[in-house]
């Protein structure tokens, strides 16, 4: 456990994946198994249970200091483990000497913890423990290290351990499980390659970076396919012979919410689209298939009255064969050959678009994107394989331009994580009359800079508290740009935006100048 | 008369009516007491200042020999009289433990002692005289650290971390960035408390307060400033000192390999470390932490505390868990930003 605790100390602190990289690699070169095997599952997010509750947590802590000094030291530190850490007091202090468990006695001994046990195991461990084991294991223990490492780098890092191409690695990850000691053993030639032809795994997905206008001025039309960006989410559906799921980007399991559309596919197949709610031909709001989301048993009534499909545009498999290594184009063709043998409402083929040059690209994204139920344009290198992670210069995506209001700043809390100790999460309001209805939340958009001129406004002009919250004068415009805003039965002023953010500052409006809610009503997207 | 009665919050900070006093304004006054050079506390261009001769110094070297119209050298412990003579205000100075020069103002006046603490911290620090409980009426303490999960760890323990990773990183160049005033000249001392005896390089906003700090018979050893080092490569492996804003900035690029470390109270929090990419963050604060806040209230045990700048919803909470009336005095402009903590 101690070495676990200063690897992430030091990640924390360390910038630069390089030198990241070096200090995970140094650590599996020298720690044993298993304890190195749960280090990378923790690091990479595939723990896939708690040892233990952010409230357990929380109820011990407040066995031992006073409920308001707790609430207002998690409101300025922004993280729940490290308050904790740093409020915890040992009974007795640690005598320098006791040895902690390894990572996998922790792992162990919590995983078969009666719920009784928990609490005591909990406190003997956090006793015996300096502020930052204590602010690791509460990481650990609740999954959330988020220590700016991510599963691919994790990948990447075994890959160049084992001198083996990271496709390898990826291809077997959704296979294998926690601590990795075949895959370690094989990565270090001491074993065989880990077998897992019987599983249904997942397939680390493409990813595509935002477009530049240099690179899109510069862009040859003829070299790219051009599709339209629908407005759902991202799936992967997998069927093999060992069974069929649905993904989502990150590799969450989702089968359960959609059965309906599951149950129509039986071929041996990898496929990559758009989840999106459809009605034959006709695709509705993202608003409807949020009803969809996150329902574990959907009824028999919301599956007929929102049916959901896939547009596809990518074939990653086909009857056992990778298609990964063919260019776009060939994919295409299979992909396109597929769906016209196999016709059917679940599954349609995503568009695309060719255009000659420059000027007509930009002709067709506002004409794409006059449709509010598209997001933008994908631009695809057609010569692309596909390649798992962000790759750079073959996917762009170029969304459609933002909509933008005027609103002013009504609550102010503090933010977590990076923006942690500093008013970084704002409420903002539109006027109905002389009055000032919230229509959104924005936390990001600004620069570090700004960021540290809006905490010491709203420091300045703070009027109220409501528990973390600040209410603000009502004096301050900010520029706000959204993708789209729908109506709501759960807000006052019956709107939602979606992706929220902070265009501009208008340190120089004034507030009685910032748009009403009619006008923000103005922009609900129709179907 | 009760304090609350002559003294108010305007514009320019705090301010004594019978006096016509204010105490660390942030805009220019007519008559001014200042409890210690940090620039948050301590402007340039009043009329009349009144502050300990260690504090004047440090304005003069700050801000030039004209930084106010008329400057009164005030000695610990030595009262003086202010206001109307028939019915005067008493001001002494005591020391506050803060920085070279630092000090508390207790005020009289009609029967009522109130003590401004100013910013004040308990542990030693050699080069001021430590900070003396006051009794009083009225407490007004800072509240930078005011938070449970502010403990400062002893400075040798923060010093060894820094003296280790220059064992372990014996190839780099570790650049330590700290507040010209007060913490820059902390951190030699606990350097050289230590037993480090090499030069330490000083990055040039930094040279003319240890100047300072040496005239007034403080031993800070070899110090030699980065530009009179001609080959910058035989840095690797040094401490440099710099100002915390030079950290990131074009400066540091000429050093070779740099590891940031970074000194200050604020260190203790991980995030407000790694906003500044700090690699090493040395907890190191010219404040009280918490359990020394708390120890101040109860050793001073006012009849009223009244909280300023930082944190005070929590001191003040906490105050009147402790038994004591407390209330937060709502004022702005002192920085707690991360520069003077």
């Amino acid at each position: 456990m101690e070495a676990f605790s200063d690897l992430l100390e030091q990640l924390y602190f360390t910038s630069g994946t390089n030198a990241k990289a070096a200090l995970i690699s140094h650590y599996i070169a020298t720690t044993p198994d298993p304890d190195r095997g749960w280090a990378m599952a923790a690091i990479a997010g595939e723990l896939k249970f708690d040892f233990f509750k952010r409230n357990t947590i929380k109820a011990l802590m407040l066995e031992r200091i006073d409920e308001n000094l707790f609430a207002m030291s998690y409101d300025y530190v922004g993280e729940m483990s490290e308050t904790v850490a740093h409020l915890w007091q040992p009974e007795t202090p640690p005598s320098g000497d006791v040895e902690l468990p390894g990572l996998n006695e922790v792992v162990d001994t919590f995983r078969n913890a009666k719920r009784t046990e928990v609490k005591p195991l909990l406190v003997a461990l956090l006793d015996n423990m300096t502020a930052s084991q204590r602010w690791a294991l509460i990481k650990l223990g609740t999954r959330g290290l988020r220590i700016g490492v991510s599963a691919r780098s994790i990948k990447q890092i075994l890959a160049n351990y084992g001198g083996v191409p990271i496709e390898e690695i990826e291809a077997l990850w959704h296979g294998v499980e926690p601590p990795y000691t075949e895959l370690l053993s094989w990565l270090e030639n001491k074993g065989p390659k880990p077998d897992i032809s019987d599983r249904v795994t997942f397939h680390p997905v493409m990813l595509s970076h935002p477009i530049d206008d240099d690179t899109r001025e510069k862009l040859a039309a003829s070299e790219w396919q051009i599709e339209p960006k629908f407005d759902g989410i991202r799936v992967q559906l997998v069927s093999a012979p060992a069974g069929k799921a649905l993904f989502s980007r990150t590799g969450d399991d989702i089968s359960g919410s959609f059965p309906d559309l599951l149950d129509t596919i039986d071929h041996n197949l990898v496929l990559d689209g758009e989840l999106l709610v459809m009605h034959g031909d006709k695709v509705d709001t993202f608003n409807q298939l949020q009803q969809r989301l996150n329902k574990k048993k959907p009824s028999a009534k919301l599956m007929q009255s929102l049916p959901v499909a896939v547009m596809a545009y990518d074939l990653l498999e086909l009857d056992g064969e990778s298609l990964m290594g063919l260019p776009l184009t060939e994919r295409r063709l299979r992909l396109t050959d597929y769906i016209e043998k196999h016709p059917g409402e679940r599954l349609h083929l995503s568009p695309t678009y060719s255009v000659t040059d420059v000027a007509a690209l930009e002709k067709l994204h506002q004409q794409v994107t006059e449709d509010t139920a598209i997001e933008g344009l994908m631009l695809k290198r057609k010569d692309s394989t596909y390649i798992p992670g962000r790759p750079k210069g073959l996917w762009y995506k170029w969304k459609r331009d933002p909509l933008l209001i005027d609103a002013v700043v009504m609550y102010a809390q503090r933010g977590h994580g990076k923006r942690s100790s500093f008013y970084s999460d704002f409420t903002f309001g539109a006027w109905e009359g002389d009055t000032l209805l919230p229509v959104g939340k924005a936390y990001s958009g600004f620069t570090d800079e700004e960021l540290k001129k809006l905490d010491n406004w709203v420091r300045r002009n703070a009027v109220g508290r409501f528990g973390p919250v600040r209410e603000v004068k009502k004096e301050l415009v900010v520029e706000v740009a959204f993708d789209a805003v729908h109506p709501s039965s759960r807000h006052k002023s019956g709107v939602a935006m979606r992706f929220p953010r902070i265009h501009r500052i208008r340190w120089d409006k004034p507030a009685a100048e910032a748009d009403t809610l009619e006008s923000v009503k103005g922009l609900i997207e129709t179907a | 008369m009760h304090p609350q009665d002559w003294i108010s919050v305007e514009e320019a900070g705090l301010y004594c009516h019978p006096a016509k006093l204010y105490i660390d304004p942030m805009l220019p006054v007519d008559s001014a007491v200042v409890t210690h050079g940090h620039a948050d506390h301590a402007r340039a261009g009043h009329q009349h200042v009144f502050a300990s001769a260690e504090t004047l110094a440090i304005m003069k070297t700050r801000y030039g020999e004209e930084m106010a119209e008329q400057t009164t050298a005030l000695r610990m412990g030595s009262p003086v009289t202010l206001g109307n003579d028939t019915d005067p205000v008493t001001m002494t100075l005591y020391p506050a433990g803060h920085i070279l020069g630092s000090t508390q103002v207790l005020l009289e006046y009609r029967g009522y002692r109130l003590v401004i603490s100013g910013d004040y911290k308990r542990r030693h620090d050699p080069t001021c005289p430590p900070f003396e409980i006051v009794p009083c009426d009225v407490f007004i303490t800072e509240a930078t650290f005011g938070l449970p999960v502010f403990t400062h760890p002893p400075l040798s323990h923060e010093i060894d971390k820094l003296l280790t990773s220059l064992a372990v990183f014996s190839d780099r160049c570790h650049l330590v960035g700290t507040y010209a005033l007060g913490k820059c000249q902390r951190v030699i001392i606990g350097l050289r408390e230590a037993g480090y005896s090499k030069p330490i390089y000083l990055h040039g906003a930094l040279q003319k307060l240890c100047d300072l700090y040496q005239q007034y018979d403080i031993e800070l050893g070899e110090l030699i400033p980065v530009n009179d080092v001609a080959d910058k490569s035989s840095l690797a492996g040094e401490i440099v000192l710099a100002p915390p804003s030079a950290l990131a900035d074009r400066w540091s690029r000429s050093l070779p390999n740099v590891r940031t470390v970074m000194a200050s109270g604020w260190m203790q929090i991980r995030a407000r470390a790694r906003q500044r990419q700090v690699e090493l963050p040395l907890i190191i604060s010219d404040h009280c932490d918490w359990p020394e806040l708390l120890q101040t209230i109860e050793e001073v045990s006012p009849k009223e505390v009244w909280v300023t700048h930082g944190r005070e919803d929590a001191l003040v909470y906490q105050a009147n868990l402790m038994g004591f009336k407390a209330k937060a005095l709502s004022m702005v402009g002192y920085d707690d930003d991360e520069e003077t903590g």
